[in-house]
């Protein structure tokens, strides 16, 4: 692991509207490392990763992808940066007018048009096969389930073989078999790609397995960091709370009480 | 107690008012804001026209000149043809109590030419494309779509826009021929059942009376029209925010928008090229 990180949000602050939701969010993530970002739903998580892909915004603060910060790049600089990366949605965001295989088909039309169409074709048979989607690709988003979507979504995410991969929520909606499934897809991209990846879910059966490190993020800031097992070994309370599901704790429905 | 009631009225009054001004203000804000961000919009997507070489982009736009032109022309021949008869019904009642029906066929040819061809054409394509694009981009929107292809460094406005504002700038000039042509066809059929002009003197008095000009400024009509159809109800979609409310209100808003335009630029359009004489 290389010291400089990849990813780093130095002192992030977010408010839409007279809500806070980011106070000053810390968060750095090496190369090749894979950050679940915990939390509960509502508490900034999805607007986090946002700020990393530049579709959010920081009101103060930096977010900072190779080194360079996305909100003040120019457009096309900001589109080469983008251009390395994967987002994963947790709606999936596959275009409904288009069937699997030309969803999945698109960054390359866009951006690889030195391939020719066979290329391109073996490619996409290639990334559906990696996410066992092959017979499905003749499919409009709308006639297969959740899991199915979320797979395609995540071939899509892959195409262009980005180094940074961000999963919002990536087994939010499915089944235990299938969340499994798509944990281990990220595992494996991650091995293949060498990609850095930041996961946000509050699923901890899934936090445990595909991160590397963990950090928890409350009332707008990362209270914990550290590797499962140090967050499943934590004293605190509030961490304590949260990854044991009890509804009795320093945590309430209105926040912190203590 | 009076003078404090009296009091109370003074400051709702006041508070009322200021209300209505900061509604005003906000109001005159939203809509210089929208202005801005279509006028933005359609130069960014006007640029990128080299694109529409390309076979995908080329296979979008015919797409879309499908959907606006072949889908819209039932509907818009159907609304012509009444209009020509209306036309007809209006102008042959004056006309007859001067006695000069005769000359119907001038003022329908150049009134459908000139205005309503245009008008009306336009009017129906807001109505269903231009609707319809805020609707599906809306929804894009919503559902995060717009975001996905932000982040495939896929811009929005090449990929969506372009091939429906060049759709719409081909085809409604096209529409626009037919519907004068339909329009005043339902306009001779009716003078000569109404009004006893025969087909013959209805041509003639058409073909006499008009003139070149009536022609090009009607399909520039048309054009224009065309471009702010597409660019309206896409920006109204691009700008969608808040789920199934947000996307019902950014369609009607394209409509109602769109329709202002339309009438707001046929009016100056007609005041330059025949008040000003260009």
């Amino acid at each position: 692991m290389s010291t400089k990180p990849v990813v780093a949000l130095q002192d992030v602050h977010k408010a839409f509207g007279p809500h806070a939701v980011l106070r000053g969010v810390n968060l750095s993530v090496g190369a090749g490392e894979t950050l679940v970002v915990i939390g509960r739903s509502g508490s900034g998580k999805s607007v986090t990763i946002k700020h990393i892909v530049g579709l959010v915004n920081p009101d103060s603060g930096d977010v900072l992808v190779f080194g360079k910060d996305l909100a003040r790049a120019k457009k096309t600089e900001r589109a080469q940066i983008r251009l390395q990366m994967g987002y994963l949605f947790q709606s999936s965001a596959l275009l409904n007018w288009m069937t699997i295989e030309e969803n999945v088909e698109l960054p390359l039309l866009e951006h690889r048009r030195d391939m020719s169409r066979q290329e391109r074709k073996d490619r996409v048979l290639e990334s559906l096969r990696g996410v066992e989607m092959e017979t499905a690709g003749g499919k409009f988003p709308a006639e297969i389930s959740g899991g199915m979507k979320k797979r395609a979504a995540l071939a899509r995410a892959m195409m262009l073989e980005p180094k940074v991969l961000l999963f919002d929520e990536p087994t939010s909606g499915l089944d235990p078999v299938m969340s499994r499934t798509i944990d281990e897809l990220i595992i494996r991209t991650g091995q293949v790609l060498q990609a850095t990846q930041v996961v946000v879910t509050h699923d901890m059966e899934s936090a445990y397995r595909v991160g590397d490190r963990i950090a928890m993020l409350y009332e707008g800031r990362i209270i914990t960091e550290g590797t499962p097992e140090e967050i499943q070994a934590t004293d605190d309370p509030i961490v304590q709370q949260f990854i044991t599901g009890n509804n009795k704790g320093p945590i309430t429905q209105a926040g912190y009480t203590q | 107690m009076q003078a404090r009631r009296l009091h109370h009225n003074k400051t709702e009054a006041k508070n009322s008012m200021t209300s209505w001004v900061l509604r005003l203000g906000g109001f005159i804000g939203n809509a210089t804001e929208g202005a801005g961000y279509s006028l933005g919009l359609f130069f960014h997507t006007s640029a990128q026209v080299g694109c529409l070489i390309r076979t995908r982009y080329l296979s979008a736009l015919l797409r879309q000149m499908f959907v606006c032109g072949i889908q819209s022309l039932p509907v818009t021949l159907f609304v012509s043809v009444f209009t020509g008869m209306i036309l007809a019904l209006n102008g042959g009642l004056s006309l007859e109590k001067i006695g000069q029906e005769g000359l119907i066929g001038q003022i329908i040819a150049v009134s459908m030419v000139r205005e309503m061809g245009p008008f009306m054409t336009a009017l129906t394509l807001a109505a269903s494309v231009g609707s319809g694009m805020a609707a599906e981009i809306g929804t894009m929107k919503v559902s995060e779509e717009i975001d996905a292809l932000d982040i495939m460094a896929i811009d929005p406005a090449r990929f969506l826009v372009l091939p429906r504002l060049f759709a719409m700038a081909i085809m409604t000039p096209i529409l626009t021929v037919y519907t004068c042509l339909i329009g005043i066809m339902g306009g001779a059929i009716m003078s000569d059942y109404q009004f006893g002009v025969s087909l013959r003197r209805f041509q003639n008095e058409a073909l006499q009376a008009l003139t070149t000009k009536d022609i090009y400024t009607g399909l520039l009509k048309a054009l224009l029209f065309g471009i702010v159809i597409a660019i309206v109800g896409c920006s109204q979609g691009l700008r969608t925010h808040g789920g199934a409310i947000g996307v019902g209100e950014g369609t009607r808003r394209a409509v109602v928008v769109s329709y202002l335009l339309i009438i707001i630029m046929g009016y100056y359009v007609t005041f330059i090229f025949f008040r000003l004489q260009w």
